[in-house]
């Protein structure tokens, strides 16, 4: 199984990136490749078995709704790279 | 050819806990920008959600009141996409497997006519932050994460609405419930309640759906019926002129009332779901799930039934006194104090006390008048000490601002009823000398002019008096007065 042209395109445009003409047949080979490795598991039997959503054991982990502490200003836009002290800055993204 | 519309609601509804879903931040509007903000709602790599078992508490017990079927095993998914205001590029919510399903609420018309429309799934997920763009020159976007992580439940209804005004209908019903359990604040204008709405035509009486195109973010319950109402007119003009409907992603435009392009199908989202791996799945238990299900109250609905067997109210007016909790508490706590009919109860505070609470800027619950109190003042009427007039005019607007008993008010204002027929009769007189067309009209006319006469002339007494006069004994000495005149 190979992926097609089209399907790398979508995956990049689905990560935000772009692929130089070399890449898009570099990665078609490369991620075909993974896939197929992957696609040994649709060997085994799964017939009567339930899909498993988890792998840790079936047990609730819960919070009690008690408000704890936040992060100061500095702390919390210390890897912004951009911000006014009070929003992080971002390019406009006013979606028409 | 005559069409007929189709109609899904999503309906995200903001959860009122303490914090977070996922963090113990605060779940507040209105905090100064990022500052509820921590390693996990900000998205920041190694942290971990956790969580909030109220969270899980609260969409049980809406799910519960929606008449939902509770799936005990419920897995959370990641969906995927890119935007500023989701720090992970992710969104914990559910997918394949929501905690709720197959519910659902009963809407009544205007005509009356009441309809159920079902739910097919509600699940629970995290809220985004909130975006601010720059305007004109201003070429950025400014990202408040304060909202991130804000526990929702979305509830996803089947196609069952045809109308806009049975979308209204719903989303107002889902809104009365909701904030009647306590879980969630029905602020539509703080956006705690939002809705997106997905709606198809087809010719009238066929079982065959047509294209639908999904109308996103209305938050008004106006704007509901507004978008739709446009929408459905839109797609019908489309077919007649022999085009074809495109499945797309529409925005409503409330200042022009139009619904436009947002995205179509080809730019359509690919959200890459998956099982969330940092969250165990959730297992609600049976002892769990019935300590929710006893603390959920009485529905509207039920209380709204109740009232009008025990109290003999109209079905009208318990739907109104069933719009909200405290109101309802109040009707029931005044109706069992006072000493006459419950009725009287229901008409003084729907068409007087409501307004009055409107005007001076008053919730239910932040008035000062006890429900024993407003039995204490239509008792004062019914003893005749006052007027019904005076009751709703004078002392109903003073309790509310004073938070002083009737009694006291009446007493302090000097607005006890005159009963004294000889006073009476002097006011009378001098009203009469001021009315001589009233009069002329009396002595000249015939029964029902003489009727009219009187009628107008009791109102010119209780301006005169202020509304203190006794109506009943008017009703007897002004035509007694009139006749002695000869
Ligand atoms: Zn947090």
């Amino acid at each position: 199984m190979k992926l097609s042209r089209e399907e790398v395109l979508h995956i990049a445009k689905l990560a935000r990136i772009e692929l130089r003409e070399e890449e898009i047949e570099k990665f078609r080979e490369q991620l075909s490749e993974i896939l197929n490795f992957v696609e040994k598991l649709n060997e085994l039997d799964t017939e009567g078995i339930d899909p498993k959503f988890s792998v840790v054991p079936p047990e609730n982990v819960l919070r009690e709704d008690i408000p704890g502490l936040s992060l100061p200003r500095e702390k919390t836009f210390m890897n912004a790279p951009e911000t006014d002290g009070e929003f992080f800055i971002v390019p406009k993204v006013v979606k028409k | 050819m005559e069409f007929e519309a189709v109609i899904g609601l999503e309906v995200h509804a903001q959860l009122l806990t303490k914090t977070k879903i996922f963090c113990s931040c605060k779940n507040e509007f209105g905090a100064p920008p990022n500052t509820n903000v921590c390693p996990v709602c900000l998205g920041m790599p190694g942290s971990l959600p956790v969580l909030n078992k109220r969270a899980v508490e609260y969409a049980v017990k809406a799910a519960l009141a929606l008449n939902c079927k509770i799936n005990r095993y419920s897995v959370f998914a990641r969906k995927h996409y890119f935007y500023p205001d989701l720090p992970k590029a992710y969104q914990i919510t559910q997918y394949e497997l929501p905690f709720a399903e197959h519910g659902w609420v009963e809407i009544e018309k205007s005509d009356g006519t009441k309809k159920r429309i079902r739910i097919r799934r509600i699940h629970m997920e995290e809220d985004a932050g909130k975006t601010i763009h720059g305007e004109g020159f201003d070429e950025n976007s400014y990202v408040d994460l304060n909202r991130a992580g804000t526990p929702l439940i979305e509830i996803v209804s089947e196609p069952d609405i045809s109308t806009p005004e049975e979308a209204r209908l719903y989303m107002q019903k889902l809104r009365d419930i909701l904030v009647w359990i306590g879980v969630n604040d029905g602020n539509l204008e703080e956006g705690s309640l939002r809705c997106d709405a997905n709606v198809s035509i087809r010719p009238k009486g066929s079982k065959e759906f047509g294209t639908r195109t999904e109308i996103k973010n209305v938050n008004s319950f106006r704007f509901i019926q507004k978008a739709l109402e446009y929408e459905i007119q839109r797609q019908i003009e489309v077919v007649k002129s022999g085009g074809e409907v495109v499945q797309e992603t529409r925005l409503f435009d409330s200042a022009k009332g139009i619904t436009k392009t947002m995205r179509t199908k080809e730019e359509a989202e690919d959200y890459r779901y998956f099982p969330e791996p940092d969250l165990p799945p959730l297992i609600i238990d049976d002892e769990w799930l019935e300590s929710i299900r006893e603390s959920l109250p009485e529905l509207p609905d039920q209380v709204k039934e109740r009232f009008v067997e025990e109290f003999k109210i109209t079905p009208y007016d318990a739907s109104i006194l069933v719009r909200e909790r405290a109101l309802a508490d109040f009707f029931e706590k005044a109706a069992k104090a006072y000493s006459g009919e419950a009725k009287r109860v229901a008409n003084i505070i729907i068409s007087d006390y409501l307004g009055i609470l409107n005007e001076e800027k008053f919730s239910v619950e932040e008035s000062p008048v006890k429900p024993e109190q407003m039995a204490q003042l239509l008792e004062l009427v019914d003893k005749d000490v006052i007027s019904i007039r005076v009751a709703k005019e004078e002392v109903l607007p003073e309790m509310v601002k004073t938070g002083k008993s009737p009694k006291e008010i009446v007493e302090a204002k000097g607005l006890v009823q005159i009963s004294d027929e000889s006073a009476l009769k002097e006011i009378i007189k001098k009203v009469l000398a001021n009315n001589e067309k009233a009069v002329k009209q009396y002595k000249e006319g015939n029964e029902k002019q003489k009727q009219k006469a009187v009628k107008f002339l009791i109102g010119q007494v209780m301006k005169e008096t202020r509304g203190k006069a006794n109506p009943k004994l008017l009703n007897q000495l002004i035509p007694q007065v009139l006749d002695e005149e000869g």
